[in-house]
C-alpha cells in the first residue's frame, strides 16, 4: 500500500469534479487529499488527488479515471520524480513566552506568520505533506486552534509536462 | 440559414441522426419537444405506459440492430422511472440516448415542481451525460451523444434539457454536425500489435486452449472474424450469457454458456485448460466463482475495447486494447504468418487429445446430448418449452427474457446460431425488461419471430406494455413459464434455507394471464399438458399479427442446472441435479 498524487487535466465544465469524485466512492476507492483550478487555459480544469492503494488498485482508478469523457489526460507522479507542495493556514494560540517559541518553530519550518492577534498567530507553512505534519507536532496539539491545509498539489520534475 | 427553437432542433436532430423510434413518455417538461414532434418530425413516437419500458424499449431495439436507441422522458417521475432502464443498458454496455427534460433554467435548485436532479442520479449509470445550457448547442451536444453512447465501449448518455431552452419563441440558427471530435475521448482504433503477436504465440502453442468470448463480440460487431478465427485453429469456444449467439450454438466447437448455470464441459474446459483467449468479456463473478480459484493452469489473453475491463478481477497474461474485431482480424493474419512458417502449429494432437477429453465431458453431462431434466414428474418441464420454442422458431427468432429460472432455461436450451438474436440483462438482471425490450426488437424486425421468454412474476413489472402493443400493433410472442413462484429465489431458498419460502410465493393472488390478455385485446393460450405444447406454440407464431400470451404451466419444483458450488468453489465445482454434485 503506497501513497499516490495522481494529477488529472480535465475539461473544465460543469459536472466534471462530481464525476471523478463520484467515481472514487462508487467504486469504494479512498481519496486522501483533493483540489482542483482551472489552468493557464481556462476551458482545463487541473485537479490533483492522493490515494492509497496496492498497484492493482491504483490501476483500476487511474483506468476508470481515464474512462471518464471529461478526462484528457492524467499521470500518477509518484511513478517518477516530482515536486510535492502543501499550503497550510495554522491558527495558534500564542501568548507570553510561547510567542516566541512559536516564531523560532515557524523559522525552522520556513513558515511565515501572516497575520498577528494580542494572543494568536495565524501561520502559513508550504511543502510536503509530511512536513507540514511534522510542524504541528512541533508546535503542539495544545495551542493549535484551527488548520487549513490546501491537499497536495504537484508536478513533474524536468521537462515532463501534462498537457493537450 | 434555418433558424429553429431547441424543441425543433431536437426534433429535426432526430430526423438527421437517422432515429427510427423514439420511445418515451410525456409530460409538463418536454411539451414544447412533443409540440415539435408533433408539428414536423418524421420519427415516429412510441407511448409506452411506463417510462421504465421506454429504455428497456430502446434497449432491445439496440441490441437488435446494433444502432443507440433512443428514449424521451420528462423530468421529475419521468426521469426517475427511466433510470433502472438507464442501468440495465449501462451493465451491458447498450448504445442508448436519453432525453430527459428539466424544470426551467431559473428554477432549477429551488425544488420545483417535478424537479430532480436526474444528472447527479444517473451519474454512475451512464457513459456520460449533458446539461444543456444554452439553445445554440443542442445540435451539437446530441450529435456528441450519439457519438459517445454508440463508439469504443458503448453506453447510454443522458441529455437534460431545461424547459425554457426548448420554447418554441426563441429560434436559432441550426446545423446538425457531420461529425465531432472530443479531445478528451478517443477509443483505441487499433491493438498493440506487439502484444497481438505474444498472444498467437501463445494460442498457437496452447494444448488445451479454450475461447471463453462474451457481450463485447456481439456489441463489437466480431461473431464472423471469431467464427473464422475459432475455426481456422480447431478451439472450442464457451459464451457469457451475454455472447451467446456472436458463436454459432449449433456447430461443433461450440460448448454452451460457461459460469454459474453454465455447460459441464465449458466449465470444465475453462478450468484445465491452459491457455484462455477471453474476447469481449470481463471476468464477471457469474462467470468465475471464487477468483482465487479460477482455472489454475492457465495463462490469459484478454482482448476489450475498455481497458478498465482488463485485470479487473482477473489478471491477464496477454492484456489486449483495442475494438474486437480489428484485434481479431489483427491476431488471425499474426497467426496465418507463424503457421506459414511453421504449419505445425498448433499441435494437432495435444488438440485432438483435448477434443476427446471435451467430448467426454460433453457425453457425461452435456445438455444438448440428451434429457438431463427429470423425466418423472407429471409436469411440462420449463427446458422442455424452451427447446420446443427453438424447434418452432427454427433457432432463428430474436428471443428476449425476464430474470429468473426461465431466463437460464432459455439461454440454455435456445441454440442461438446468429448474434443479436438473444436480447438479456445480463449485467443488471432487471426482472421487467423482457417486453418492453421485445417491443424494440420486433419494431425493428417487423417480419421476424420475436419472443419472450418471463415468468409470472418478471411478467408483472411491465404487463402494462401489452397496452402499448395494442395501440402499435406490436404481435410478439409472450412465453410465460408459470411455475407459481419467484422461482430462481425459491431455488435459493431450497438449495441455502432448507426450503423456507420467505416471500417468493404469491398464494393464489396470481390473475387469470388468458383473461387479462384478452382484457387488452390479444390472444391468450393456456397450456397444461406437454402433449399440446407443440401445437400451441406453432399456432401462437403461425398467428402472425397478433400478440400472443402462452401461459405455459411447468413444473413448479424444478431447478436450474448445473450451478456453480458457491462459496469458495471453482469453476469445475457443479451441483449438476437435486442430488448430484462434482
Ligand atoms: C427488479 C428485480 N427485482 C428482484 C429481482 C430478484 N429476482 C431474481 S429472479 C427472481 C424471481 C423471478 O420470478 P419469475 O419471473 O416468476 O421467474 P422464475 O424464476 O420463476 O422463472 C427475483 C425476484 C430481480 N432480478 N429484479
Ligand atoms: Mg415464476
Amino acid at each position: 500500500m503506497m501513497r499516490h498524487i495522481i494529477s488529472v487535466l480535465m475539461e473544465n465544465e460543469p459536472g466534471a469534479l462530481s464525476r471523478v469524485v463520484g467515481l472514487f466512492s462508487q467504486r469504494g476507492y479512498n481519496i486522501e487529499t483533493l483540489n482542483v483550478a482551472p489552468t493557464e487555459d481556462p476551458t482545463l480544469s487541473r485537479l490533483t488527488l492522493t490515494t492509497i492503494g496496492d498497484d492493482h488498485k491504483i490501476e483500476q482508478i487511474t483506468k476508470h479515471l481515464n474512462r471518464l469523457i471529461d478526462v484528457v489526460k492524467l499521470v500518477d507522479l509518484s511513478e517518477g520524480s516530482h515536486i510535492e507542495r502543501e499550503l497550510m493556514l495554522v491558527k495558534v494560540r500564542a501568548t507570553g513566552a510561547q510567542r516566541a517559541e512559536i516564531k523560532r518553530c515557524t523559522d525552522i519550518f520556513r513558515g511565515q506568520i501572516v497575520d498577528v492577534g494580542p494572543s494568536v498567530y495565524t501561520i502559513q507553512v508550504t511543502g510536503a505533506a509530511d512536513k507540514l505534519d511534522s510542524f504541528l507536532e512541533a508546535v503542539g496539539e495544545a495551542a493549535i486552534m484551527e488548520v487549513v491545509r490546501s491537499g497536495v498539489s504537484g508536478i513533474a520534475r524536468g521537462e515532463k509536462i501534462l498537457s493537450l | 440559414m434555418e433558424l429553429l427553437s431547441g424543441g425543433e432542433m431536437i426534433a429535426r436532430a432526430m430526423e438527421d441522426e437517422g432515429v427510427e423510434f423514439i420511445f418515451g413518455y410525456p409530460g409538463g417538461a418536454v411539451l414544447h419537444i412533443y409540440d415539435a414532434l408533433f408539428k414536423s418530425c418524421k420519427v415516429p413516437h412510441i407511448l409506452v405506459r411506463h417510462e421504465q419500458a421506454a429504455t428497456h424499449a430502446a434497449d432491445g431495439y439496440a441490441r437488435a440492430t446494433g444502432k443507440p436507441g433512443v428514449v424521451l422522458v420528462t423530468s421529475g417521475p419521468g426521469a426517475t422511472n427511466a433510470i433502472t432502464g438507464i442501468a440495465t443498458a449501462y451493465m451491458d454496455s447498450i448504445p442508448m440516448v436519453v432525453l430527459s427534460g428539466q424544470v426551467m433554467s431559473h428554477l432549477i435548485g429551488e425544488d420545483a415542481f417535478q424537479e430532480t436532479d436526474m444528472l447527479g442520479i444517473s451519474r454512475p449509470i451512464v457513459k456520460h451525460s449533458f446539461q444543456v445550457s444554452r439553445t445554440e448547442d443542442i445540435p451539437e451536444i446530441i450529435k456528441k451523444a450519439f457519438y459517445i453512447a454508440s463508439s469504443g465501449r458503448p453506453g447510454p448518455v443522458v441529455i437534460d434539457l431545461p424547459k425554457d431552452l426548448t420554447n418554441p419563441h426563441d429560434k436559432f440558427e441550426y446545423n446538425y454536425p457531420k461529425k465531432v471530435k472530443l479531445r478528451s475521448y478517443t477509443p483505441a482504433a487499433r491493438g498493440h500489435s506487439g502484444q497481438i503477436k505474444k498472444a498467437a504465440s501463445l494460442l498457437l502453442g496452447a494444448k488445451r486452449p479454450v475461447i471463453y468470448a462474451g457481450g463485447g463480440v456481439v456489441q463489437g460487431n466480431a461473431s464472423e472474424q471469431l467464427r473464422v478465427l475459432a475455426r481456422e485453429l480447431n478451439f472450442p469456444v464457451t459464451h457469457t450469457l451475454m455472447g451467446l449467439g456472436a458463436y454459432p450454438a449449433s456447430d461443433r466447437q461450440f460448448l454452451g454458456m460457461l459460469g454459474m448455470h453454465g455447460f459441464y464441459e465449458a466449465n470444465n474446459a475453462m478450468h484445465h485448460s491452459d491457455v484462455i483467449l477471453a474476447v469481449g468479456a470481463r471476468f464477471d463473478d457469474r462467470v468465475t466463482n471464487t477468483c482465487g480459484k479460477f482455472c489454475p493452469g492457465a495463462k490469459i489473453v484478454h482482448i476489450d475495447i475498455d481497458p478498465a475491463a482488463i485485470s479487473k478481477t482477473i489478471a491477464a497474461d496477454v492484456p489486449i486494447v483495442g475494438p474486437v474485431d480489428s484485434v481479431l482480424v489483427d491476431l488471425l493474419a499474426v497467426i496465418r504468418e507463424m503457421r506459414e512458417a511453421d504449419s505445425s502449429l498448433p499441435d494437432a494432437s495435444s488438440l485432438k487429445h483435448w477434443w476427446s477429453q471435451i467430448d467426454e465431458w460433453r457425453d457425461a453431462h452435456g445438455l444438448w446430448v440428451k434429457p438431463r431434466y427429470d423425466l418423472s414428474t407429471p409436469f411440462i418441464k420449463p427446458q422442455q418449452v424452451i427447446e420446443t420454442l427453438c424447434k418452432v422458431t427454427h433457432g432463428k427468432a430474436y428471443v428476449s427474457s425476464d430474470v429468473g429460472q426461465h431466463q437460464m432455461f432459455a439461454a440454455q436450451y435456445y441454440k442461438f446460431d446468429e448474434p443479436r438474436r438473444w436480447l438479456n440483462s445480463g449485467g443488471l438482471g432487471t426482472m421487467g425488461f423482457g417486453l418492453p425490450a421485445a417491443m424494440g426488437a420486433k419494431l425493428a424486425f417487423p417480419d421476424a419471430d420475436v419472443a419472450c421468454v418471463t415468468g409470472e412474476g418478471s411478467i408483472q413489472m411491465n404487463i402494462q406494455e401489452l397496452s402499448t402493443c395494442a395501440q402499435y400493433n406490436i404481435p410478439v410472442k409472450i412465453i410465460s413459464l408459470y411455475n407459481g413462484y419467484l422461482g430462481m429465489v425459491k431455488q435459493w431458498q431450497d438449495m441455502q434455507y432448507e426450503g423456507r419460502y420467505s416471500e417468493s410465493v404469491y398464494e393464489n393472488s396470481l390473475p387469470d394471464f388468458v383473461k387479462l390478455t384478452e382484457a387488452y385485446g390479444h390472444v391468450g393460450i393456456k397450456v397444461t399438458q406437454l402433449s399440446d405444447l407443440e401445437e400451441a406454440m406453432k399456432e401462437a407464431f403461425a398467428r402472425k399479427n397478433d400478440l400472443v400470451f402462452m401461459d405455459i404451466h411447468v413444473d413448479p419444483h424444478e431447478h436450474v442446472y448445473p450451478m456453480h458450488i458457491a462459496p469458495n468453489g471453482s469453476m469445475r465445482d457443479m451441483w449438476l441435479s437435486k442430488t448430484e454434485r462434482t
